[in-house]
């Protein structure tokens, strides 16, 4: 999320708007975000209906065993159609902004 | 303990592992060439694993009348080092590939899911809205969702 908010203003140049989905409350997302420097809107799924939809639900992963999403990126243009898909299989490794730069290119 | 009896490999390679372990987790884990694959770390766990073995032949080579006491140190520093360094590579290259299959995540062409949720001042905010409000004044060409395991 650091590369992401540091890409922004290349992002947005290609109007791409980056938002970031998690099962934290709207407090610690804040925390979050004040603490990072992140300035991209970063919305809370606490009952993971949105992360279980997109069937992203890691059961138990999470603190006190929570289920949390795992990671993953979708680009949605503006009709609503995922473009494309990152599902990253090792959660250390997160797609680059580049890699999203290079398909926001194809968005109309 | 005199300067001539002070085994600088052993304590060297030591401190090369916390030192290795704790620039992952405090600079390098923020620069995407040395996660993605963290090969800085792994070399400077190399490099310690080499101070170390040196380290602990020292502590029990027989020419050399080593106290007990520094053959003891010598396996316990390492085998902390070891530990360290299995715990890092299990962490990064297996227990980190324990996820979900996601077999049911929308694909490319078709349609991603709607929802609304809370932003961080708690307003709800749909995909759509998301998908129509401005950026610096221009219409936007997408959205880019990145669901993230949490801050915690």
């Amino acid at each position: 999320m650091r590369s992401i908010e540091q890409s922004l203003p290349a992002l947005n140049a290609q109007g791409i708007r980056p938002v970031a989905i998690s099962i934290d409350s709207p407090e610690v997302s804040r925390n979050l975000a004040q603490h990072a420097g992140y300035t991209f809107p970063i919305l809370s799924d606490p009952k993971v209906e949105t992360i279980r939809r997109y069937d992203l639900v890691h059961a138990g992963a999470g603190e006190n065993g929570a289920d949390i999403a795992r990671p993953a990126e979708f680009l949605i243009d503006t009709s609503g159609t995922v473009r494309w898909v990152n599902l990253t299989e090792n959660y250390w490794i997160r797609a680059q902004p580049e890699d999203v730069l290079e398909v926001a290119k194809l968005l109309k | 303990m005199t300067l001539r009896r002070f085994n600088l490999p052993l304590w060297s390679g030591f401190l090369l592992t916390l030192v290795s372990v704790f620039t992952f987790f405090g600079v390098l884990v923020w620069i995407p060439a040395t996660r993605n694959f963290p090969w800085v770390t792994l070399g400077l766990f190399l490099l310690a694993a080499v101070l170390l073995i040196v380290g602990v032949r020292r502590a029990f080579s027989a020419n050399q009348a080593k106290p007990r006491r520094a053959k003891i140190g010598a396996v316990v520093l390492t085998g902390f080092s070891a530990f360290l360094i299995a715990a890092f590579v299990f962490a990064f290259f297996v227990a980190a590939r324990w996820l979900p299959a996601s077999t049911g995540a929308p694909q490319v062409g078709q349609r991603a899911p709607e929802f609304t949720l809370a932003d961080t001042s708690g307003k709800p905010v749909s995909l759509t809205e998301l998908l129509a409000t401005p950026i610096n004044g221009n219409a936007p060409k997408g959205v880019l969702l990145i669901f993230y395991r949490g801050y915690w």
